[in-house]
């Protein structure tokens, strides 16, 4: 069943921003912004909560160290230890120092593209995948809010429209959700 | 919003909306090329072929054709590897350590800077492939199982440091741009009346919608990436210094190399964005983007770390006196007074005092003298590579293998192919990818464009007035 939907199309970010400020205060629900940039601050307006993939990239990184090292300490002290030049590898604490570069890449390595991929994965990006911003100019110009009509049965969608012309929208037009949640 | 100081220059010219933003940087992707665009790239893909044939015949003969010699095993291929290197790392240093600086005169140029890098990483990547000579067994660089048992790579080795270091720094910086680039595809996307563009833009887009909460994320990301590429470049080039300050040579056996080498390369990499950008802004109309403000400024970093290599410079003398080691002694004497005395007056000039030049605001400010100055840079660096090459090498502890380095022309021929693959590339991405960061810059729009910054010091004046009328 196809969800009806207000969209309320602003030229300004700050004036979309004080928009959902003033509806949410008013205990209108707002499903989702779309703009051609972050706006800051609008985060808490729509509830959202940090996001948590930078926590995400510390362990990552942590697992790239040690991954990092485990692979050296095998290759080079447990499975065939060299003596280049009268400097035998005896054991990982001693190697340490010759092995922090190779350790710090890795690190680095694991750490930014586990944290790409987690990206990729919560934010659904891939090649292929259906985009569902309502707008088209979302992307160019416009910052564009989207009101399901269901999330908020005790508004009028005229009263509604009316509120947010008021508060600065350009247009408002009705649309219908894109994607189920 | 942030309101930004009046006196600051403003980023962006003109009194642009955001529909006008994505109007002039997407323009040159839907647009055709002009016959000058055709030409250049005719001629770089010319260059890049010739390059690549020379590769062939380089594996088919052996290395033997290079100029190499048994006292000099290692000179123009390296010299060129640590010259591309260190061009890419401006890119990073623009994207990744701008940003946590908050320097927002990046954004204009943080795009090409990047593409710059990668594309410079990858010529510089072809160098140490194509010296193992058997490029079929390249592979033996990595830690693999092999056929010889359990014998693997040696970890205490700063030639695999390298690889690891070269490779991750490949990988990431591709990773960031891809990452900045998704939101400005879909803006192309979005915009596109072709089907066939339609899709190419949908498929590249990976179907960004930019909503709040991946907007959110985008920026975690960003951050978090930019905190981690800032060691990294700085890693890179240490590491690509310990393959020469790790060994016992004069001349390479200093601990001044890993901050002098990282100082050389942002300074060579400055210059080449830039060369670039000094014809990419007037060749797709992106003056009011890439204004005369963001060369002043790259022209400051130019100047400062062009005097931190001039001080390494003379340090290097300086310790080699002091060390009372007559090897060390000799090898700078025979730098500056031996048969490659031209090659260190050059590097001198063109590093050191050349770029003096910059502390004129004049000459900071002018196109022509930056764009001059920055191919003299650029020339000294790569004759810095060379000096601390092959004047540390060719005349080792042993006199009787005392000898000279010559280039052959297919060692000259695979230089000139890197420049051609590096110029192909950047001419293609010039093309097709919006070269100017669109979200980031919109985002800057209004602290920092002009008609923006006009209205609100306006807006202030007339607050001013009023208080003053009370």
């Amino acid at each position: 069943m196809s969800k009806k939907t207000i969209l309320a199309k602003f030229t300004d970010p700050d004036e979309c921003l004080h928009a959902a400020e003033a509806l949410v205060k008013g205990g209108v629900k707002i499903r989702e912004v779309y703009s051609p940039f972050p706006i800051h601050g609008i985060d808490p307006v729509l509830g959202l909560s940090k996001t948590r993939i930078s926590t995400a990239a510390f362990f990552y990184g942590g697992a790239g160290l040690s991954l990092a090292l485990l692979m050296m300490w095998y290759m080079n002290v447990q499975d065939w230890p060299m003596d280049i030049g009268g400097k035998p590898s005896f054991s990982l604490a001693t190697n340490l120092p010759a092995f922090i570069p190779v350790a710090f890449e890795i690190t680095v390595l694991i750490a930014a593209h586990g944290m790409i991929g987690t990206y990729f994965f919560r934010t659904r990006l891939a090649p292929g995948i259906q985009p569902m911003n309502p707008e088209p100019r979302s992307t160019n110009d416009l910052f564009v809010m989207e009101i399901v009509l269901q999330d908020n049965p005790k508004q009028e969608a005229t009263a509604l429209k009316n509120q947010l012309l008021e508060l600065g929208a350009l247009e408002c037009t009705d649309d219908e959700l894109r994607y189920e949640d | 919003m942030q309101i930004e100081s009046p006196i600051r220059q403003p980023l962006i010219l003109g009194n642009k909306s955001y529909a006008q933003i994505t109007d002039e940087i997407v323009r040159p992707i839907e647009g055709r090329a002009n016959k000058m665009w055709y030409l250049v790239f005719t001629i770089a893909a010319l260059c890049a072929l010739w390059g690549l044939g020379l590769i062939a015949y380089t594996f088919g003969t052996g290395i033997g054709v290079w100029g190499l010699n048994k006292t000099v095993g290692w000179a123009w291929d390296i010299t060129n590897f640590v010259w591309w290197v260190g061009i890419g790392h401006a890119g990073t240093l623009i994207s990744a350590i701008l940003l946590l600086f908050r320097q927002k005169w990046r954004m204009a140029i943080n795009r090409s800077a990047e593409a710059m890098t990668i594309f410079a990483v990858i010529c510089a990547a072809m160098f140490p492939g194509i010296h193992v000579g058997r490029v079929w067994v390249v592979y033996w660089f990595f830690p693999v199982p092999n056929q010889f048992g359990s014998l693997w790579v040696n970890f205490n080795s700063p030639l695999l440091w390298d690889l690891f270091a070269i490779s991750t720094y490949f990988s990431v910086s591709l990773g960031f741009w891809y990452v900045g680039l998704i939101p400005d595809f879909a803006t192309v996307r979005d915009r596109q009346i072709v089907p066939f563009m339609k899709r190419i833009y949908k498929i590249v887009s990976f179907g960004w919608s930019g909503t709040t909460k991946s907007w959110q994320r985008f920026e975690e990301v960003s951050l978090v990436l930019a905190g981690l590429s800032t060691p990294l470049v700085l890693s890179v080039h240490t590491i690509v210094s310990f393959d020469f300050a790790t060994s016992v040579i004069p001349g390479w056996h200093t601990t001044i190399f890993p901050p002098y080498f990282v100082a050389g390369a942002i300074f060579s990499g400055f210059a080449m964005v830039a060369t670039l950008l000094i014809i990419m802004r007037k060749v797709l109309n992106l003056e009011e983007y890439i204004t005369v403000n963001h060369l002043e400024s790259m022209n400051k970093i130019i100047v400062v770390t062009g005097s931190i290599v001039g001080v390494a410079y003379i340090t290097e003398l300086v310790i080699a006196w002091y060390s009372g080691v007559q090897y060390e002694h000799y090898a700078f004497l025979n730098r500056a007074t031996g048969p490659y005395a031209w090659a260190y007056w050059i590097m001198m000039s063109c590093n050191v005092i050349s770029p003096q030049l910059f502390w004129f605001r004049g000459i900071r400010r002018s196109l022509v003298g930056t764009f001059l100055l920055s191919i003299v840079v650029n020339i000294g660096m790569w004759f810095e590579r060379f000096v601390i090459i092959v004047t540390s090498l060719h005349r080792d502890y042993l006199p009787s293998s005392w000898t000279m380095f010559y280039p052959t022309w297919v060692d000259v021929g695979i230089f000139v192919g890197t420049l051609g693959i590096f110029f192909t590339l950047f001419l293609l991405f010039a093309r097709t990818f919006p070269v100017i960061a669109i979200a980031e810059t919109k985002s800057i729009l209004k602290s920092s464009g002009d008609g923006w910054k006009r209205k609100t010091k306006e807006k202030y004046a007339r607050i001013g007035e009023e208080a003053e009328a009370h």
